[in-house]
């Protein structure tokens, strides 16, 4: 029997498996313009009105830039020590098993649960020379509650869950046997650590680090009650938009919080990039 | 090295995973660990490796005890069966990691390391693939990767865990014959675990069947094949039918089928397990046995031609299998649906109350 070929070619209909694209994309743009972009457009939208001139004399004012130093300092050490202690609280959480555990992994939230003027007014008590460890610390000759210290100890207290979070699933997902396979190689738990455990978390701990340090960069809750701010020493950048906003003066609290915001920004993109690469080299997609 | 464990047991909560056993292992041999999942096989392999600990018993290197010491200190090659290979460091890094990690007065200078890599990549054939990452690379060539980078501090013990599980039929194969070949050129002692009773039997001087925590039977490949010692190595180490017998006037009987006793055996009842290519096949009952079967699928497998049959008007708890050589079966011409009677020809007996078979022989 012959088999009849007609003309026209069959069109294979090219649909995806996966349904919901449309929607689901369509939803989140609409939500990502309405709760990101459209403020942000604004807040460059009420910059750009006051001009160059004027923009560049808001930014670049003496105490302003006071400002960028002690929060851009301060935001730097939290997030480094953030990045210690957090890699050693999610360690210590994925690879011991203790009592307690659940309820250790369970407050490592709190920072984020905490309302942030909550978290500032305790620690302020807590730090000030008659609060408890105040008291203990100015024995010592330390002092922490209203200076630059306090503004550290704000930041880290309020950003320590990203570094653990980001981590602890990296650190779950590890697989023992390259520990092993390092360890039948003769390599010292140091040894292993350095060369096989620690080059797999790395991006994970810097993403984290870098999260800490944007979201201590825009603090203000926490760190308004603790840091004393005195001009120049210890006021922190979210600081001088707040003072912006109490003069009515809008356009000058955008144009600094514009600042801030670039600073994220590239910040995140900066990581976002170098992991991609770093990742890619990991699982061979080139 | 040779290797000596002594009553080595392990318990996980309340799973006895080993059961207190004992292996004399000599100086270059190649054992096999070959048993199920869940026999004990990897867990003995990692306690040999010091990955894990035993509870009881000890081990010896050559006169060295090495119960107490740490994994790292006992200077043996370890292949996992995921590889395990460092994804963030280049194959030549990988390979170098073991030299690399030395304390400073032992570690060769930089330029000797360098040397001994491109040695080890150059015995796997894979120094082209210095410079790639292991995601780069196939299974075949990381397991071989892998190899190198255990033989690079040149350990006199090499333990190896499922090596080729992940790997297809064919690089398997040529995998096998290059570990064979390379084990003969170095003369380390190595342990393996394997599923593959093939694998085990072709690769190992002598195999250790495991099963529940207990071994089974140590023995050569060829020695194991002829006599095993056990219905569980029996029924392990390949295709055997079993017949269910009752003894009665000089014949086992299972419900219509009966089979002839051999001269010389005493009548007992028991299982009767007979491999796949020791039969007879007929149209008719036979003076000696009359097992009546339908076939249910003809499979062309090779060199020969495997017939599944199904007992009519007896019992098997399993389907029988029956190898026939091409010509036979080109000769009858066998067909989906047409009842055929088989006669063994040789075949062991385990009576009811015995774990050890009698060899048998009509």
């Amino acid at each position: 029997m012959a088999t009849h070929l007609s003309a026209a070619p069959i069109r294979p209909r090219h649909k995806r498996v996966l349904p919901g694209l449309s929607l689901s994309l369509g939803t989140s743009l609409l939500f990502i313009s309405l709760i990101l972009l459209l403020p942000m457009t604004g807040l460059i939208m009420q910059s750009v009105d006051m001009g160059w001139a004027r923009y560049w004399e808001v930014i670049s004012d003496e105490r302003v830039v006071a400002s960028y130093k002690v929060t851009l300092w301060a935001a730097l050490i939290a997030s480094v020590f953030n990045g210690f202690f957090g890699l050693l609280l999610a360690w210590v959480l994925v690879r011991y098993d203790f009592w307690g555990r659940r309820i250790l992994d369970a407050l490592v939230d709190l920072p984020f649960a905490l309302p942030t003027a909550v978290a500032g007014i305790t620690l302020a008590t807590l730090y000030a020379q008659n609060g408890w460890y105040g008291d203990i610390l100015s024995s010592l000759g330390l002092k922490i509650a209203y200076t630059p210290w306090g503004i550290v100890l704000a930041m880290a207290f309020t950003s320590i869950p990203f570094v653990v979070r980001t981590v602890q699933p990296v650190l779950e997902e590890l697989s023992p046997e390259e520990e092993e396979a390092g360890m039948t190689l003769g390599a010292s738990d140091w040894s292993v650590f350095r060369r096989v455990i620690f080059p797999a978390l790395w991006p994970a701990l810097m993403t984290g680090i870098a999260l800490s340090f944007t979201r201590s960069l825009g603090e203000f809750g926490a760190v308004i009650f603790i840091a004393g701010n005195m001009p120049y020493v210890s006021e922190i950048t979210s600081l001088m938009i707040f003072v912006s906003l109490q003069e009515f003066d809008f356009p000058a609290a955008s144009a600094i919080a514009s600042v801030v915001l670039m600073a994220s920004l590239i910040l995140l993109f900066a990581i976002n990039i170098w992991q991609a690469r770093y990742l890619r080299r990991l699982h061979g997609r080139n | 090295m040779s290797i000596l464990i002594e009553h080595i047991s392990k318990t996980f909560g309340q799973f006895q995973a080993l059961s207190p056993l004992s292996l004399d292992i000599q100086e270059g041999e190649m054992i096999g660990l070959l048993g199920p999942s869940g026999s004990g096989k990897t867990t003995l392999l990692r306690i040999i490796a010091g990955l894990e600990g035993a509870d009881t018993g000890r081990i010896q290197f050559g006169d060295r005890d090495v119960t107490n010491l740490h994994v790292r200190d006992r200077r043996v090659g370890f292949v996992f069966q995921n590889y395990a290979l460092f994804r963030h460091m280049t194959v030549a890094d990988n390979v170098a990691f073991g030299l690399d990690v030395l304390p400073r007065k032992e570690r060769p200078s930089p330029s000797e390391i360098k040397k001994r890599v491109m040695h080890l990549l150059d015995m796997v054939q894979l120094a082209h693939l210095a410079n790639r990452f292991p995601s780069q690379l196939s299974g075949g060539q990381k397991q071989r990767i892998a190899l190198a980078r255990a033989l690079a501090t040149q350990p006199e013990v090499l333990l190896l865990d499922e090596p080729f599980g992940a790997l297809d039929a064919k690089v398997r194969k040529e995998l096998r014959r290059w570990l064979r070949g390379l084990h003969e050129e170095l003369g380390f002692t190595s342990v393996f675990v394997t599923h593959d009773q093939e694998e085990a039997l072709e690769l190992s001087d002598r195999v250790v069947v495991m099963s529940n925590g207990y071994i089974e039977q140590v023995d050569k490949p060829g020695d194991l094949y002829a006599s095993p010692n056990s219905r569980f190595v029996f029924d392990f180490l390949g295709n055997a039918n079993v017949f269910e017998g009752k003894a009665d006037q000089g014949k086992w009987l299972n419900q219509q089928a009966s089979l002839q006793l051999p001269k010389g055996i005493e009548q007992q009842d028991g299982q009767l397990y007979v491999r796949s290519h020791e039969f007879f096949v007929s149209d008719a009952p036979t003076e000696q046995a009359n097992l009546p079967l339908k076939v249910v699928a003809i499979n062309p497998i090779g060199a020969e031609v495997r017939l599944e049959l199904s007992p009519i008007g007896w019992q098997s708890k399993d389907i029988w299998e029956i190898d026939l050589p091409h010509k036979a079966f080109d000769q009858h011409g066998y067909e989906k649906g047409q009842t055929v009677f088989v006669t063994p020809k040789a075949g062991y007996f385990f009576a009811d109350d015995l774990a050890q078979p009698t060899p048998l022989h009509w």
